[in-house]
Parts: structure tokens; sequence; C-alpha cells
């Protein structure tokens, strides 16, 4: 068996006297599709906040690749090649699209690429993510699911190994939710490891190889999704008793 | 050598050539106090536009200047090139100190330790009888003014040489990979971080740059007026001159405080001949009330929107 990508041992994190996830542990294989999923406030969004290290947690270690990343500053970890992108999208609103791409391009990802070739790139995500022609758009005029893209865009630019998808569909049509996961697969397909947090579940059980339930900060179920369908506990956790 | 480093080039021999042109000691005095305002925008710039963290506390980092010349040419009696050295030194460690301390308050709350900072600094040096106290400190203009035919020109030739100096660094800075990391920042910081940005480390870069030009920009200051005092040196209209001109420019390019502090300068300098000195608060406060509700980007944001929406139109009608 491979030595897992992603190793999250017992997470604990409180806010005041909120405790947010009460130590949860979580791995993830290289090149493995997980689903993220719980009802709202279970702790999926501060779980994936604590892997990117946008929130340091208060017990627990994060192993990545072989490596204590527990105590590493955000920017480190993006270097490593951990990259997200955020629920509500949070564009670089003063730059076009294709700038957006170089700054993970040139800081995250900048000792795993050719330098000088970052506009190139770019380009190549771009035309990947399909938002090639709006490559020098300023950011601000995109629609909701253009903005989406620009979102997995820049989390591809920094070449990541792991990518955390924070309902990156939410609020979209069908059809376009369809258009992100294929983007998704695809991504997968050249063997990036996927976190995708989602409450469409229709997407979630097709796209996941293995999905974690969390609820109340707690784990109460890990496994495929024809399983985790069938599991009581998930039901409850969703329907109430 | 590229177009900028031969653009910076001419401003300096044009600003020899004033010096050879003209005997009128007032436009030298005036030429100082806009290139004054030319360096103290382009540092708060730095800060305040490319990184998006406002400084109230400019008034501090300038007196900081000013007041470190002032003890070192009593201590010391050192060339006043040494004497801008040091003032943008220990300015620069001060806008470090304060940036470790402070940044990592978001937007009022470090606004509001700026100013804060400001005042404990006057305190101090209200205090220290060493450089005068409150009462303020006389200085002697040297006798030697090279090869410029009074004391006035050559200050003001040194403070172009600062401006040019302070400029190009802004120029270089966002152009560069770490400008490119600072509008990240004010973008949106942990979107940032989370795309590899070290943004604690880039902050820190910018705010010692901000405190170092800041204390260039005051050092040569006492030995322009020959009096400084506490009450002159950290006056808030320094601040206030500081924050207006970029916001009146654009604060999103290096060009933009230039232009503030040029037009702003220009507006102040002739009022203060023409009517009064007084007017000129009056005259910041209501230009600056004007650009904020009508041009918050200033007059290179206005220029940029009047050509963008001039392409548009043409696109549209084709």
């Amino acid at each position: 068996m491979d030595a897992p990508l992603l190793d999250v041992r017992g997470i604990v994190k409180s806010f005041g006297g909120f405790i947010a996830l009460n130590g949860v542990s979580i791995h993830l294989d290289p090149g493995e599709r997980l689903g993220l999923i719980g009802p709202n406030g279970s702790g999926k969004t501060t779980m994936i906040n604590c892997i990117s290290g946008a929130l340091f947690n208060d017990d627990g270690k994060i192993i990545f690749e072989g490596n204590d990343i527990t105590a590493l500053p955000a920017h480190r970890r993006a270097r490593l090649g951990i990259a997200r992108s955020f629920q509500i999208p949070k564009p670089f609103r003063s730059m076009t699209v294709i700038e957006n791409l170089f700054v993970p391009l040139e800081y995250a990802a900048r000792t795993r690429i050719d330098h000088g070739r970052v506009e190139e790139e770019a380009l190549a995500i771009l035309e990947r993510i399909g938002l090639v022609d709006l490559a020098h758009k300023n950011c601000g005029e995109l629609t909701q699911i253009n903005m989406r893209k620009l979102e997995l865009a820049r989390a591809l630019a920094a070449r990541p190994n792991l990518l955390i998808s924070d309902e990156a569909m939410a609020g979209l049509s069908s059809e376009e939710v369809d258009e992100i996961l294929e983007i998704l697969f695809a991504l997968n397909e050249g063997g990036v490891a996927v976190i995708m947090i989602e409450h469409i579940m229709r997407a979630v059980m097709r796209y996941s190889q293995r999905i974690v339930v969390l609820d109340a900060g707690r784990k109460i179920a890990d496994g495929p999704p024809d399983e985790i369908v069938r599991n009581p506990d998930v039901e409850r956790a969703y329907l109430g008793e | 050598m590229g177009k900028f480093s031969i653009g910076a080039g001419a401003v300096l021999l044009a600003g020899l050539a004033f010096t050879g042109a003209f005997d009128n000691e007032f436009y030298f005095f005036a030429g100082y106090v806009i290139l004054q305002g030319v360096v103290m925008a382009t540092a708060w710039n730095i800060l305040g536009g490319f990184t998006g963290y406002v400084n109230f506390g400019s008034a501090g980092f300038f007196a900081v200047g000013a007041y470190t010349s002032v003890a070192l040419n009593q201590a010391f009696d050192l060339p006043l090139p040494l004497l801008i050295l040091a003032g943008g030194l220990v300015c620069g460690l001060i806008g470090l100190g304060a940036g470790f301390l402070t940044l990592r308050l978001k937007g009022i709350y470090f606004a509001i330790a700026t100013l804060a900072m400001s005042i404990v600094l006057e305190t101090a040096v209200t205090n220290w009888e060493y450089v005068g106290g409150a009462a303020g400190a006389y200085i002697l203009t040297p006798e030697n003014s090279l090869f410029f035919a009074s004391y006035v020109e050559l200050l003001f030739m040194v403070m172009l040489i600062i401006t040019v100096a302070a400029v190009a660094f802004a120029f270089y800075l966002s152009t560069s990979r770490i400008g490119q990391g600072l509008t990240a920042i004010r973008d949106d910081e942990l979107a940032a971080e989370c795309m590899g940005v070290p943004t604690l480390r880039l902050k820190l870069i910018s705010a010692t740059a901000m405190g170092l030009f800041m204390g260039m920009a005051g050092a040569p200051y006492p030995f322009f007026v020959t009096f400084v005092d506490p009450i002159s040196a950290f006056s808030l209209f320094i601040a206030i001159n500081a924050i207006a001109m970029p916001l009146i420019g654009g604060t999103k390019v290096w060009y933009g405080p230039v232009i503030g502090a040029l037009i702003l300068g220009l507006t102040q300098e002739i009022t203060t001949v023409t009517i009064s000195s007084e007017l000129n608060l009056l005259i910041v406060g209501l230009v600056l009330i004007g650009f904020i509700t009508l041009a918050p980007n200033g007059i290179v944001g206005l220029v940029q929107g009047f050509s963008r929406r001039k392409r548009t139109d043409g696109r549209t009608s084709a």
C-alpha cells in the first residue's frame, strides 16, 4: 500500500467555548478523490482551513507527503503542494484573469516551474479550464460560473498535489455543475488528489471514491458512496431522529 | 538602461539646470516643499496604496528622521548625506518594528495603531532635552554650499535626489515579483497567503521601505527650516498631506502619488503666496472630500476609466 498523501491525526479546533472539530482524523492516498460532507456547522470548512493553514489547529497533527506541516504557515503549505479554492470566490480584484494566475505561479509553484514560462503556463491552465478567451478581462466582470472556474484555475496554477475544493458548485445550474465536475475529473486524471466539500449530493456522490461525513465536529462515517447513503448515522445527522 | 532610468537622469539634470538658471531663492524653497511632498506621498503609497495598509502616522516617521539629524548633528557634526542615511535607517527600523507589532491588525485598527505610535514618538521627543525638548532646537546652516549659489539650492538638489530614489524604488517595486505579491495582499490577504505569498514578510518589507523614505524626507528638514520643534515636525498637516496626495493622484500605480503630490503641493504653494497659508488645510480638506466621493481611484483612475470607456464605445460602434 502507498504511503498516504495526507494524514490528519486527531485534529482539535475550538473557537472560544465552541468546539468546531473534536479529534477528527482523515487520510488521503495520492490521486484519491475524497468527498467531505456534513450538515451546516459540522466543521467541514474549519477542517480544510486547518489543512490549508488558514487556521492553526489546537491539537492533533497534519502530515503531508511524510512531513509534519502542523506548524507551517499557509504559504509554506501552498509551496509544498496544497492548494484550495474558496467557498465565496476571493479573486484578486484589481488584476485581470491571467494576472490572478501569475501570483500562484510566481509564488506557490515557483520552484516547480520553469522560470520565464509563467505566461505560457497560465495560458495553458486557462485553456484547460475554458477561460482562455477571458484571459485579459478584469476579474470583476466575470459571471458566477466563470468566477468559480477562476478559483479552480488559480488553485491549479499553484501546481498542487492536493486540491481542496470548497463548495465550488454552490449556486450553479445543473449544466454548470456538470461542467465543473468535468474539470475536476480531468484534474484528477492528471494525478492531483482532490478533497471536495459539497452540498450538492448528486455531484459529490458521482465524483468521490470515498466519502467522509462530519457532524458536530466529529467524523461519523468514512467509506465508499454507496455505503454512506445506507449509513443510519448519516441519515440521522441529516434528517434528525 | 530602461526608459525609467533615462527619465530619472533627465529629471536630475533638469534640476541642476534649474539651480543654475534661477537666483530667486523662493523657487527653491517652494520646490523643496513640493519634492518633500512627493517623497512622503510615494513612501506612504508603498504601504498604503500597494499593500492596502493605511498609515496615519507619517508625521511620526518624518519627525524621527528630522530629529535623528538634529541629534547626530549635535553629537558628531556629521555631513548631510550621512544624516540622511541615518534618518532613513532609524525610520526603516521603526517601520519594521511597528510592522511586527501592528501589521496583524486589519483596516481601521491598523490606522489607529499608527496614529497612536506617532503620538508616542512625539511625547518621547518633547521630553528629550538633548534635542531641545518642547522648546525646539536651532540648527546652524553650514556655510559651505558646494558649487550652488545658496544652501537652499543645495537642499533642493538633495531633496530631488531623494525624490528620484524614492520614486525609482516604488517603480521597480511595483513592476517586481514582490510588487505582485503586495497587490495580491491588498486585494485579498488570505487568498494571497494560500497562493504561496509570504504575506507577513512582504508586509514587513513594505513597512520598512515606507519608514526608510519618510525618514530620508525628514532628515534634511532641520537644515531647511533652521528651527525644529515637536509641534511643527509632528504636524498633522504632514500626515494628512502624505495620505491626501496619493489618494488624489491614484494609489494603485507608482506615478499616482507623484501626480497627486505635484498638483496638491503646487496648489498649496500658490495659495500660500496669493491668498494665505491658513487656507492650505482647508484646500486639502475640500480637495480630498471631492476626490473620495467623486473619484475614489484618483486622477489616474479617472483617466483610465475615461480611456476604457472610449475603447469600449469604439468596439460597440464597430
